[in-house]
């Protein structure tokens, strides 16, 4: 499974990349591999406040329907239109094309609760 | 109970398959990937590995038999060398389970039936067929069964078991000489395509299974791709979409019970239908991507009217769909309905069946 270097991950698999204040987010590679063929992606308004940890989107495979958890509290600033048209896109390319939206966070001090890569990628040799 | 695994694991495995338990089997659910595997399916030609599946044979003497009594469908008067969709009803005509009956000989039957309720089936006609000068024997655990659907299957098949499968109708089979032995392939399926079921012995399942995907034509498809194809095509699932709390006739299956001839359940399915349907099983597609799911809860003006029983993203249709019990009066075609499960609620519209209507079953 790629694992990419530099960003930060969720124990429910949501990965996030920070730039200043900016945070830009989607789910693993593990996970939409897990979840097989996505089908539907349902993102929040923009402006919609977010908490670290709580639901923040859905994504349904054709097998069953996926809460996405927030990885940072903040203020939802963009979001990625492109996979609610085409949400193939979420398992084409999770980290690049297939982002879901980007958070503009309050706490930063709330990334000490995320994983580095390397720790991820011992959660997903533990969890296997 | 121990997660049965079928002689073909192994190969499911070599494959990559993702594999899950379905009706006490650790079964492949996916290959490449659900979507791609059902429009292969519905295109080409798919092999399925549907060895969990029970198989009973059974020797019944003289008509009509106590067989005939525990199905709904008239074997008296059924030719030989062809299948019939059927049931098995309770006391109550609910459905103990449904099945394929295979007429073999002028007195010998093989039924097909369900994995999860397979040991229960048994039961129950052992139980109603003891004094009968019947004898049932369980063959599941040597008999194997692939299933081969698409429209190329019958191409496929031709080079492997010869051109007397041109002449397999619709719910006909035959024995024909496959890798030295003689098994049955009958012209049915589950998928909505033209398609074939095999029965092989448990031995030759595996060179079976590799012969058949050395035709480029054919890939292997797991349960995912079977339940989004069975799911287009509005066949229901056992267990999900009837059980034995609901009727045939609630299914809208009652074109599979022959109300001229006698059966367990006949009386209290006479009474039902005499008061009319309460519920009924519709067929409705969404407003969106997104699918229905098995016990989301179906509204009509702000009043629960039914419950989903099966549903997912439709391939073919790019939308929803699902199969729920609904109440009759808001169960006619065109209905808008929403499905509502904790804080998610998805416009929907009753629709008729089935949802996929190019199939290629019959050509």
């Amino acid at each position: 499974m790629n694992v990419p270097e530099g960003l930060f991950y969720t124990k429910e698999h949501e990965w996030v990349k920070i730039d200043g204040n900016q945070a830009k987010m989607g789910i693993s590679d593990h996970a939409q591999h897990e979840l097989g063929d996505i089908t539907f992606v349902e993102l929040p308004a923009q402006q919609t406040q977010c908490e670290q940890f709580k639901q923040i989107a859905t994504i349904e495979s054709v097998k069953a329907a996926s809460d996405i958890y927030a990885p940072l509290s903040g203020k939802v600033t963009a979001v990625n239109n492109k996979v609610v048209e085409n949400p193939e896109l979420v398992n084409q390319s999770p980290y690049e094309q297939g982002w879901l939206l980007a958070i503009e966070l309050t706490e930063e001090s709330q990334i000490e609760n995320l994983m580095d890569a390397d720790a991820y990628k011992n959660y997903l040799k533990e969890s296997l | 109970m121990k997660t049965k695994k079928t002689p073909l694991f192994e190969q499911h495995n070599k494959l990559g398959a993702k594999c899950a338990p379905f009706g006490g089997w650790l079964m492949p659910i996916q290959y490449e990937g659900i979507i791609s595997e059902h429009q292969w399916t519905r295109n080409n030609c798919s092999v399925f590995d549907i060895c969990h599946m029970g198989e009973f044979l059974i020797k019944a003497d003289a008509l009509p038999s106590k067989l005939d009594k525990i199905l709904t469908q008239n074997l008296v008067n059924m030719p030989l060398k062809t299948c019939r969709y059927g049931f098995m009803l309770n006391d109550n005509a609910g459905i103990i389970d449904d099945v394929i009956i295979y007429r073999i000989e002028q007195d010998k039957w093989m039924l097909v039936v369900n994995a999860a309720t397979s040991s229960a089936d048994f039961e129950h006609l052992e139980k109603n067929l003891a004094k009968d000068n019947v004898k049932i024997e369980d063959i599941s655990n040597t008999l194997a069964k692939l299933d081969l659907q698409g429209p190329l299957s019958r191409d496929v098949l031709v080079e492997i078991a010869g051109e007397g499968i041109l002449k397999l109708d619709y719910y006909t089979f035959d024995y024909f000489k496959v890798l030295g032995e003689n098994i049955i392939i009958s012209r049915t399926g589950y998928t909505g395509e033209l398609g074939f079921e095999l029965y092989i012995s448990n031995d030759k399942v595996i060179a079976l299974w590799n012969l058949l995907l050395k035709n480029k034509t054919v890939k292997p498809a797991g349960l995912g791709a079977r339940d989004t194809l069975r799911l287009e095509v509005c066949y229901p699932l056992y267990g999900q979409d009837i059980n034995s709390t609901t009727t045939p006739l609630e299914a809208g299956l009652a074109g599979f019970v022959d109300m001229n001839k006698d059966f367990s359940g006949k009386k209290a399915l006479g009474k039902k239908q005499e008061q009319g349907l309460v519920k009924k099983l519709c067929c409705f597609e969404t407003d969106s991507r997104r699918a229905p799911r098995h016990d989301y809860e179906i509204f009509s003006n702000n009043r629960k009217v039914g419950v989903v029983t099966s549903g997912s993203y439709s391939p073919s249709l790019g939308c929803g769909i699902g199969m729920g019990y609904i109440e009759t009066q808001f169960s006619d075609i065109g209905t808008e309905i929403i499905l509502q499960h904790e804080n998610v609620k998805i416009n929907a519209k009753v629709v008729k069946r089935p949802f996929y209507k190019k199939g290629s079953l019959r050509i």
